[in-house]
């Protein structure tokens, strides 16, 4: 005589694995998220080297610790329902109990998930609106810190394929080197000379645009003195993976002492270099198609 | 299949996809294909000396080109012949004396801040042996810059209405040229790239295709090791 695998009456478990599961992932939640924030933070991209910088941090941390417990529950619920109801082998297929509405779950669901987006939202928008964390604003910006007139100003320019920068408050000097003083206001000016670049100096928070004929503004006030990483983030040509260069973060008087250096090296074209613009059209073009 | 054997296969597919990818990278960092040349290294005082002749032509020709019309820079090797080698083998921390031989007229800088020699032995050039501190960007007709050794120098260009000049290279020194000297060093080994920064590519978009975007004309590599 044959023997046949019995069938549980559906809806025969009467466990509370609902309740096991909050709680553990109530446990679980209350010990990562501290960790995550106090531990994970202060590591996360994309580095202190100046005020947007770190707010771009705390922003991540932020972001990072809301994301926690929602990580927690998903871990918990996946790994309860692995272990919990896997079946054992040669076990026949059975179907499930049927799903049933439960209006409390539905509500709670998109409440909270309302709340927590709408929150960052909100939370993002402050901190944005607060300097501009750092973004190119365009040539009209809207986040603008208190005290943006008296700030030391830097043009980047970019062309195909290298930075450079000028100083309109040192003479309009041009140098190849990005050099800023510690703890200072700073206004940048991206644009370019040709096709779109953009200017990435990730450790200060710094992304922006650089386009020809338009004057990109961006924010930052920098920190204690360190070097940082300058990229293009927009692929521009053949040598766009080589248009790297290191900046630099220096005490006030090496800066001094550094501007007036440059400002004796290129008394040798003062005379050809053009007056200081917001933007420049690409040009000459004699060879251009 | 057992959970295991699907388990080995799914990983040994992974790693032969990422061995793939690292073959595929290392051929792209690599260059092969664009043959290098190595330049002779003589020593003085103990140390590598090199002496680098290199010409910059406006047409490169149909002997050294499929391309004929692109401007180029060309290098001149052992027996005297001008050679489209743009990746030069050369020796760590040695001085490097460059002599570049420019057939080309003046398509300008778009950047004049570049028409200052920087990187170079006294920040100062010899154009036609007269020494000089910067020219006209207008008059630039190339570069020859290495970013990473802060190298730039502007090449002036043969003036518009010179007499002989040069039709399609290898361009003899007969020709209407100009001269530029310059000496700089080289540092630890790496791979660095150099490039041209005048927008001199007749015909293409902004004077920036081409020739500017392929290695083996107005770019090229300085292998140093």
């Amino acid at each position: 005589m044959a023997t046949h695998p019995t069938t549980a009456a559906p809806g025969a478990d009467r466990a509370p694995h609902g309740r096991r599961v909050i709680v553990a992932w109530l446990v679980l939640s209350i010990v990562a998220t501290p960790l995550v924030a106090i531990f994970l933070g202060p590591i996360l991209p994309p580095g202190n080297a100046s005020v947007q910088g770190s707010g771009q941090v705390v922003d991540n941390t932020v972001l990072t610790a809301t994301i926690t417990p929602v990580f927690c529950l998903l871990l918990v619920f996946f790994v309860y329902v692995l272990t919990r109801f896997r079946a054992a082998p040669a076990t026949a297929l059975e179907d499930g109990p049927p799903l049933r509405n439960h209006n409390g779950i539905q509500v709670t669901w998109i409440v909270v998930t309302t709340v927590v987006v709408l929150s960052l939202a909100g939370f993002g928008t402050f901190e944005l609106l607060q300097n501009g964390s750092g973004g190119g604003q365009g040539p009209s910006p809207v986040a603008v810190p208190a005290g943006a007139d008296h700030m030391m100003q830097v043009q980047v320019i970019g062309q195909q394929w290298n930075w450079t920068y000028r100083y309109p408050g040192y003479g309009g000097i041009e140098t190849q080197d990005l050099y800023l003083p510690e703890n200072t206001y700073v206004v940048l000016n991206v644009t370019s000379l040709d096709v779109i670049h953009s200017f990435w100096a990730y450790a200060l928070g710094v992304k922006a645009d650089a386009n020809p004929g338009v004057d990109n503004v961006a924010y930052l006030k920098t920190k204690g003195p360190r070097s940082f990483e300058i990229r293009c983030a927009e692929l521009c040509g053949l040598w766009h993976g080589y248009m790297y260069q290191t900046g630099h973060i220096v005490p006030q008087s090496q800066f001094a002492a550094w501007i007036k250096q440059q400002q004796t090296l290129n008394a040798s074209i003062a005379r050809y270099m053009p007056k200081y613009s917001r933007s420049y059209y690409p040009d000459p073009q004699r060879r251009g198609g | 299949m057992r959970f295991g054997v699907k388990l080995l296969l799914i990983a040994s597919a992974v790693v032969a996809g990422g061995v793939l990818i690292g073959f595929y990278v290392a051929n792209l960092t690599t260059l092969q294909g664009s043959a290098s040349y190595t330049i002779p290294v003589q020593q003085a005082s103990g140390k590598p000396v090199v002496n680098l002749k290199i010409e910059t032509v406006a047409a490169v020709g149909p002997q050294l080109s499929p391309n004929p019309d692109w401007v180029s820079y060309l290098i001149q090797n052992q027996k005297g012949a001008w050679i489209r080698r743009t990746v030069w083998k050369l020796p760590a921390n040695a001085t490097v004396h460059v002599t570049v031989y420019n057939f080309d007229g003046a398509s300008g800088l778009r950047n004049p801040y570049l028409a200052r020699p920087q990187g170079v032995d006294g920040n100062q050039v010899t154009i036609d042996g007269k020494p000089a501190t910067g020219i006209d960007p207008n008059d630039a007709s190339h570069t020859f810059a290495v970013p990473a050794y802060h190298l730039i120098v502007a090449l002036p260009g043969v003036a518009d209405n010179a007499k002989n000049q040069c039709g399609y290279a290898p361009c003899s020194l007969k020709l209407a040229h100009r001269t530029i000297q310059f000496t700089f060093h080289t540092g630890a080994p790496g791979h660095y790239r150099w490039q041209c920064f005048v927008p001199c590519a007749a015909g293409w978009i902004d004077g920036f295709g081409g020739p500017m975007q392929t290695i083996g004309y107005m770019d090229g590599f300085l292998d140093v090791s």
